[in-house]
């Protein structure tokens, strides 16, 4: 059972503001030529907007102004100003910001998670807008009144588990049990800067999670983290090396990846440095294609060969089976059970990370909330649920995506883009341009990776995992759950707006 | 082994500045003049390269841009914002979006696939086209070495009627003649604009284009002139006009002949036979509720190919409720439970604005489509449709060189190609032909939602069981 290992000590919260001396939000506050400098503004704003200054105050954290909504509380400070100096508008750039499936307010929530592991006082942090999916999907809490609502917010969380383990195969190998239900996904290096690798290792690592190096090698600077890393075995076979899969406690096969499911890879010539190209025994300057499928693999015994190879290399590894999501997703999950998989991880096809043809992206294979349920379906009537691990990923983007996913009928997810977005990843969808993403995130030019340094980048992910964590257990407290692992499969607890009309649901809708 | 159909491409730079998405606002009032500016900062070197375009008075402030936002973030007195270009937002319609408009441009430009890194940033479905998705296999794939190794995935198909079989003399000689077939290497044809500009360089560049691509272009009888004669072995004539007014010797010079539907129109189409028995012959008809019944008729008196028409949002005549993908969807099927459908070709037309529709298109049944408005998109139309009401085109379309269209078009084309291997590539198909109305691999929204969602949230119902 995983909820005897609750006793895992989590990190604690470290404040780690933005990297940029404006955060973005959603407000502006100006305070004109009018202020006496008399401090009132700093004293009745509770939301530490306003610091003090030399001639007047500044509103050096207007981020966190929760708006116009304000202006009905006794310390609205437009209000509460002598000399009436202080102004509040929308921010223009903001509107600019985000697009369907990350909008602006899910952004500044989750760069507020990571700065300071707090919720955001007025933005919608659970979903997007991009009118279907998650999105419409809410999940069904008892009716209770508001008084018992209340008592519940203050209720301690305490012995709420949000513990999973992935070996359910009852095989010979180690359990392996991670606290929270969440590992961190595949970026290779190279595709992303070695900060912001280590920041994700590190912060797996301080969390008592995974984080997978993706195709293309295990860098040195990895190694102390080995017992937190999965090492991926892709179909370029880049970096696989038999020390590399007798290091870690997890390999994964990727079969195809919901970036661009059914595509091969391509790296360009300029990106395979001398270091990329060592750890990926090729030639420096040499475009790298990672062919589609595994070039060894016609069928279903073929893909139980590679299996056995791995398990064979290394004895006390878990095999984990990544693959996208076709029409014949279920069958697929049950073929990688039957194979000896210990996890079957769906990558839906409206995630990833790296750069893939806008046409892929949208278009093929299907997003994740069909196949979750689809799978779990399949998997419970061909009677194995009990007996693989799921794991989701591909477009969950906050804790709320995460409790349905999880409801719809997975063990846990794997997330990649929130990481980035917590290291302040704007979506601008440049990754690739001219010297990399200018943010410095995903990028390998020096002076661009030297935008961010690592003792930030890990805390503003652990941040952010702290704040889903918190926020998954308050979900389950109002489910009257002891354990995440009661929530898996529960798809009486959610409902699709769009499918409630004239039926009597099991709770009440929240969104 | 088939030659590889390859279109060659060069980049064809738009005349007049595109107009992007993103737009700084810099306001120079209350600047500090601070010694390291921002603005030195710019990864892309927006602020350094600044100029403005004179003639279309645009700020490359305003283009540029890729959207960073670090300028925004680290001005110390705040004073660049974002902004959305208002012009952006006004690009084309509901339908003929801005982005879309924009991605047919950038194709149109360097003839490339495009490619975004960052995940999918759109909606989770839509209407039409986008209530749908394409399969994809994890371990089949089509060729060895990949969509573009040696091995060669076909895009051709073959227009035209078929037999169903061959029938032999007792002496073992062939006594069905199998009617003429017109082959084409991608299953995309030129059709005619709803609306344009005039100008004859917007034919010539279709035609131009068509020859280039080894496709055809559908012209008016009206609009044909002398100086589109050497095009002639690429155009399919709509004879809207008056059928009997072609010469003899044309009727024997060209391929392909299109006919409005009518109630004589097979009478028409055995008079054409017989002056010019290699000639295949389109009926076409614009979508509605009975187009089932009539392209079965159709096909049952011996159409040939059957050219199925929606308007430019891909909707049928008004009664009819059902895009274009639904309405071939149901054509398809209707015409295989009456045994026809392999003696038939279909085309689907109207609606068509990206590489994915002619994919989705073919998966609903259509064994090609018919492309209009992205082919003046390609020559930097902005869909405003200003021209359908006599005022000159922004970007004066009426004087376009067409040797510089029919390259817009080329690359534009060849992008849609390198799509659709791409989506055939993940299907694990190598042969477009086996991709027509193969919708088992694909995926409708309407089917996914009932059967996943609608049995959620019921009470003691877990699994919808």
């Amino acid at each position: 059972m995983a909820s005897n290992k609750v006793t895992f000590i989590f990190p604690e919260v470290k404040e780690m503001p933005s990297r940029f001396r404006n955060a973005l939000g959603k407000y502006l506050i100006t305070i004109n030529k009018a202020c006496t400098n008399c401090g009132k503004c700093i004293e009745v704003c509770p939301y530490a907007v306003f610091k003090s200054g030399m001639k007047r105050p500044k509103a050096l954290s207007d981020h966190l102004c929760i708006g116009y909504d304000c202006s009905k509380n006794d310390y609205y400070c437009v209000n509460k100003c002598p000399e009436k100096a202080i102004s509040l508008r929308l921010n223009p750039s903001f509107e600019v910001l985000g697009d369907r499936r990350w909008p602006a307010e899910l952004l500044a929530s989750t760069w507020n998670m990571a700065a300071s592991g707090e919720l955001p006082a007025n933005l919608n942090y659970k979903t997007g807008n991009s009118g279907g999916g998650f999105d419409k999907i809410g999940i069904l809490f008892p009716e209770k009144s508001k008084k018992e609502e209340d008592d519940i917010k203050n209720e301690s969380l305490d012995g709420i588990s949000t513990a999973i383990d992935l070996n359910h195969s009852q095989d010979s190998r180690p359990e392996v049990t991670i606290p929270i239900p969440v590992y961190l996904g595949g970026m290779s290096f190279g595709s992303v800067s070695i900060v912001t690798m280590l920041s994700r290792v590190r912060a797996a690592t301080n969390l008592g999670t995974f984080c997978c190096t993706g195709e293309g090698g295990f860098p040195e600077e990895l190694i102390p983290y080995s017992d937190h890393i999965i090492t991926q075995v892709a179909t370029g076979l880049f970096g696989v090396k038999e020390e590399t899969i007798k290091r870690v406690r997890i390999v994964e096969f990727k079969y195809a990846q919901g970036a661009k499911p059914g595509l091969g890879g391509h790296l360009l010539g300029d990106k395979v440095t001398p270091r990329v190209a060592a750890m990926r025994q090729a030639v420096p300057g040499t475009a790298l294609f990672s062919p589609f499928p595994f070039h060894s693999v016609y069928s279903v015994e073929d893909h139980k060969k590679h299996v056995d190879w791995i398990k064979e290399v290394n004895p006390k590894t878990l095999v984990s089976i990544k693959v996208s999501t076709p029409t014949d997703v279920d069958m697929v999950a049950v073929g990688a059970y039957y194979a000896g998989a210990h996890i079957i991880h769906l990558d839906g096809s409206y995630g990833g990370t790296g750069a893939a043809p806008e046409i892929a992206k949208k278009n093929i294979a299907m997003p994740i909330e069909y196949a979750i349920p689809k799978v779990h379906k399949f998997l419970t009537s061909e009677g194995i649920r009990n007996k693989i691990t799921v794991i989701a990923s591909g477009g969950i983007r906050s804790a709320y995506d995460m409790a349905k996913a999880i409801a719809m009928g997975a063990d846990g997810i794997c997330i990649g883009t929130a990481d980035l977005v917590a290291l302040e990843c704007i979506r601008c969808h440049h990754c690739e341009s001219g010297r990399g993403c200018a943010r410095g995130i995903a990028t390998t030019d020096e002076e661009l990776t030297n935008l961010m340094n690592l003792e930030w980048g890990t805390q503003r992910i652990i941040n952010m995992y702290i704040s889903w964590r918190r926020q998954l257990m308050r979900i389950l407290k109002r489910l009257n759950m002891k354990s995440v692992t009661e929530l898996t499969g529960r798809t009486d607890l959610i409902a699709h707006i769009d499918h409630i009309h004239n039926r009597k649901l099991n709770g009440i809708l929240e969104l | 082994m088939a030659h590889k159909y390859h279109i060659l491409t060069s980049p064809t730079p738009a005349r007049f500045k595109p107009i992007t998405k993103a737009g700084i606002i810099a306001w120079e009032e209350g600047c500090l003049k601070c010694a390291r500016c921002v603005k030195k900062d710019c990864v892309y070197k927006v602020y350094e390269k600044r100029s403005l375009d004179s003639r279309q008075m645009l700020d490359s402030l305003d283009t540029a841009c890729m959207d960073c936002f670090r300028c925004v973030q680290n001005c110390p007195n705040r004073l660049i914002q974002k902004s959305i270009n208002p012009l952006y937002k006004a690009l084309g319609d509901n339908y003929w979006t801005p982005e879309i408009i924009e991605n047919i441009w950038n194709q149109a430009e360097n003839g490339r696939v495009p490619v975004s890194g960052g995940g999918y940033h759109g909606p989770f479905s839509g209407p039409g086209f986008d209530a749908m998705w394409t399969d994809m296999s994890e371990i089949v794939r089509p060729t060895r070495d990949g969509i573009h190794g040696r091995e060669y995935i076909s895009t051709t198909v073959d227009l035209g009627r078929k037999l169903m079989s061959l029938e032999f003399d007792s002496g073992g000689k062939l006594i069905s003649s199998p009617p003429p077939l017109v082959e084409i290497p991608l299953p995309v044809i030129f059709d005619v604009l709803p609306w344009s500009p005039g100008g004859k360089g917007i034919n010539l560049a279709f035609l131009e284009a068509a020859r280039n691509t080894r496709t055809f272009a559908v012209i008016h009888q009206a609009d044909f002139m002398t100086d589109m004669d050497e095009y002639v072995p690429n155009i399919i004539l709509f004879a809207d006009d008056d059928v009997l007014k072609l010469s003899k010797e044309m009727i024997r010079r060209l391929k392909i002949i299109e006919l409005p539907d009518s109630g004589n129109v097979m009478a028409i189409q055995e008079h054409l036979k017989k002056i010019n028995p290699a000639l295949v012959i389109f009926i076409r008809f614009r979508l509605s509720r009975n187009a089932s019944v009539r392209a079965a008729a159709l096909a049952k008196e011996g159409a040939e190919v059957i050219h199925l028409t929606a308007n430019e949002n891909g909707m049928g005549k008004a009664e009819d409720p059902l895009f274009i993908k639904d309405r071939i969807r149901q054509i398809h099927s209707h015409l295989i439970e009456a045994g026809l459908r392999d003696e038939v070709t279909l085309i689907g037309s109207g609606g068509v604005a990206m590489a994915e529709h002619v994919a989705k298109l073919v998966i609903c049944g259509a064994d090609a489509v018919a492309v209009d408005i992205p082919l003046l998109v390609a020559m930097e139309c902005r869909v405003c449709r200003r021209c359908t009401e006599g005022i000159s085109c922004p970007v004066d379309l009426e004087n376009i060189d067409y040797a510089w269209g029919a390259s817009r078009i080329r690359n534009l084309i060849s992008g849609w190609h390198n799509q659709l291997l791409e989506v055939m590539g993940a299907m694990g198909i190598r042969e477009i032909r086996r991709m027509r109305g193969e919708m088992g691999r694909a995926m409708f929204f309407e089917e996914l939602e009932k059967e996943i969602f609608s049995g959620m949230g019921i009470k003691g119902l877990i699994n919808g069981k």
